[in-house]
């Protein structure tokens, strides 16, 4: 409770449900909204909770830890080629699959995380967009392991607990795939307010000051990637099982430009900005870019320029704005 | 063996002048205005577009038409400086600079297909510079040349205008302390824009006369922008001589790979700027802030 209290600060809510209650509820309806709205579309849905994780995990490094990285899918699609080599190579499991990716989203989290945190600025920037290309350019090379620009295709994953098999109408993959985004919400709903996650914050708002109270700044960040980096496997892991296909756009830097761009259309600083842009973005670009992908890109453009004039803080400050007190216990800071 | 070798360093060479024409706009804002321009590219986009228009459908002559592309671009781009630009010189955080950069690159892209198409543009060159030159031993094309001069032109020139001038004294005024600079007199408010137009002319100058290289299509903008950004970050934000000899460091790294094992694409490209980024984490030539 003290946690929560130094969080929502002033507007500590006289309670109640937990937060973590409230999280599941909330994502339970927009699970349930989605298959309403898009019965004959899941595969769009997945491939959207799929996005989402990759958005969680960028929110991590960068909104809670100011770093601000152009090269997050390179974990994302390095995990999403390592669940599809481990399925075509015979380990079919689903939840051993989810476990594999997250293991190697992990690695590749730390890895980049090492190279990226040590520095600031422009050349943290450059160098998170170095990695990311690196990545991209050895995808395209190593086709024995990636199929190189046709993709990886034919990973078949077998049933769920050996029951549920996936079916063509997408709706095994897509509880499956709800139920792992609310495991993973929940998950870092805790993360981001436990001692650990605070002390990133206070790194992100105040480095030198941190570094002063007795905080081994390096460490703390590195590890932060390695948890973002969990996350963002899950999400390419997630793309490999529900699409059964992983192509070389899966690590290129449109998919880290715009999942940097959901994030703050959203709001970087709060996992709910994070889901929030990225449904939003997914679901405007699933209509608009069927009908004109460049009035699709002026569109995003603009878009971006109104949030970074008008709500710097993302949709979810809006909503804040709109919804007062109700929205004030959602965001992680009143 | 030596043939090649010759090949490669004068492809290198005239690639990393048109990487040095356009990258140094970038570098300079950078170092005075402290904003990471992801629209830099577009800028350079637009040069083309305009150069392509003038030649073909207007039908000036080369020299006259790069004068017009560089002036028609920086009046496009002032309405930006004025409107946005403006609000993120120095105080926002990079992120910020980094959306809001990345939104009027996206729109100068979806414009530019909107209105122009989709195909790539070509600009036609004079005949003095489309034939191949000979050096006695050796044919070499005349607009490879002409591209390394014009990027030797550049450096020089520059180097007079910040070194040797009263604008640069004051421009260098106000990137070592920009309060200072305001509180002895000098408007920098005026001096950012001018170095803003700068920054555009020099990106419309490298986007035509580098068209052969980096051919000119919407998505230019976002192609090589990344590019551009990696070689102001190699070379020290700022810096004229460490933008030169990032631009010939990154060219030579690029077209070395591509000649000798093409299937990596910009493998060694980035390899080579992960190693630089980590030997000089503020550029080969740059000061630290």
């Amino acid at each position: 409770m003290t946690d929560r209290t130094m969080v929502d600060g002033m507007s500590a809510p006289r309670l109640t449900l937990p937060l973590e209650l409230r999280a599941v509820a909330i994502t339970l309806a927009l699970g349930a909204l989605g298959y309403a709205l898009f019965p004959d579309d899941l595969a769009f849905l997945t491939r959207l909770i799929s996005i989402a994780l990759l958005v969680l995990s960028l929110d991590l490094v960068t909104g809670y830890c100011g770093v601000a990285s152009l090269g997050h899918a390179a974990i994302y699609g390095v995990s999403a080629y390592v669940v599809g080599n481990a399925c075509l190579a015979g380990h079919s499991d689903p939840l051993l699959l989810l476990l594999v990716g997250a293991v190697a989203g992990a690695v590749m989290g730390l890895v980049s995380g090492a190279l990226v945190t040590r520095f600031k600025g422009l050349p943290q920037l450059v160098l998170s967009i170095a990695v990311g290309q690196l990545v991209a350019a050895l995808a395209n090379k190593l086709s024995t392991l990636t199929g190189g620009s046709d993709g990886l295709s034919g990973i078949s994953p077998g049933r769920i607990f050996g029951i549920y098999a996936f079916d063509m109408y997408g709706r095994t993959g897509y509880v499956f795939s709800v139920a792992v985004l609310l495991i993973v919400f929940v998950v870092l709903l805790r993360i981001v307010r436990s001692p650990f996650g605070l002390l990133c914050q206070a790194i992100k708002d105040d480095g030198l000051r941190a570094r002063m109270i007795g905080a081994r700044v390096y460490p703390r960040l590195v590890l932060m990637y390695g948890v973002s980096g969990v996350v963002g496997g899950i999400g390419g892991a997630l793309n490999a099982i529900n699409t059964g296909v992983v192509g070389l756009d899966s690590v290129g830097f449109e998919r880290s430009a715009e999942a940097l761009v959901m994030l703050v259309l959203g709001g970087a600083g709060s996992l709910w900005g994070a889901l929030i842009g990225s449904i939003v973005f997914q679901v405007f670009e699933h209509y608009v870019s069927a009908a004109n992908p460049f009035h699709w890109m002026t569109m995003v453009g603009a878009l971006l320029i109104a949030v970074v004039l008008f709500a710097p803080k993302g949709l979810v400050s809006l909503g804040g704005l709109l919804a007062g007190r109700t929205a004030s216990v959602l965001r992680r800071r009143p | 063996m030596a043939w090649t070798g010759l090949s490669i360093g004068l492809d290198a060479l005239s690639y990393g002048m048109v990487l040095f024409i356009i990258s140094i706009g970038l570098s300079i804002m950078m170092g005075l205005m402290r904003v990471v321009n992801l629209a830099h590219g577009a800028f350079a986009m637009i040069g083309g577009y305009l150069a392509s228009f003038a030649l073909k459908n207007a039908g000036v002559g080369y020299p006259l038409a790069i004068v017009l592309t560089v002036l028609g671009t920086i009046a496009i781009a002032f309405p930006l400086e004025f409107l946005l630009y403006r609000r993120i010189y120095r105080k926002s955080d990079e992120l910020t600079q980094i959306l809001l950069t990345i939104g009027i690159a996206f729109v100068i892209i979806g414009v530019a297909n909107y209105v122009l198409g989709p195909t790539t543009k070509p600009i036609p060159l004079p005949p003095l510079l489309s034939g191949p030159v000979d050096l006695g031993f050796r044919m070499i094309p005349a607009h490879r040349i002409f591209v390394v001069i014009c990027g030797v032109c550049t450096a020089g020139l520059l180097w007079l205008l910040i070194d040797r001038t009263e604008f640069g004294i004051r421009l260098r005024a106000a990137v070592d302390n920009g309060d200072m600079a305001e509180s002895l007199g000098i408007k920098t408010q005026i001096l950012f824009s001018a170095t803003f137009a700068l920054a555009v002319g020099l990106a419309a100058f490298g986007g035509v006369v580098g068209a052969e290289l980096l051919p000119v299509e919407p998505f230019y903008a976002l192609r090589y922008m990344v590019t551009f950004l990696v070689v102001v970050s190699v070379g020290g934000a700022g810096s004229i001589p460490g933008a030169v000899a990032a631009s010939i460091l990154l060219g030579l790294a690029d077209t070395t790979g591509k000649y000798l094992a093409p299937e990596y694409g910009e493998f060694f490209f980035y390899l080579a700027v992960i190693l630089v980024v980590f030997l000089f984490p503020n550029g080969l030539l740059g000061r630290r802030h």
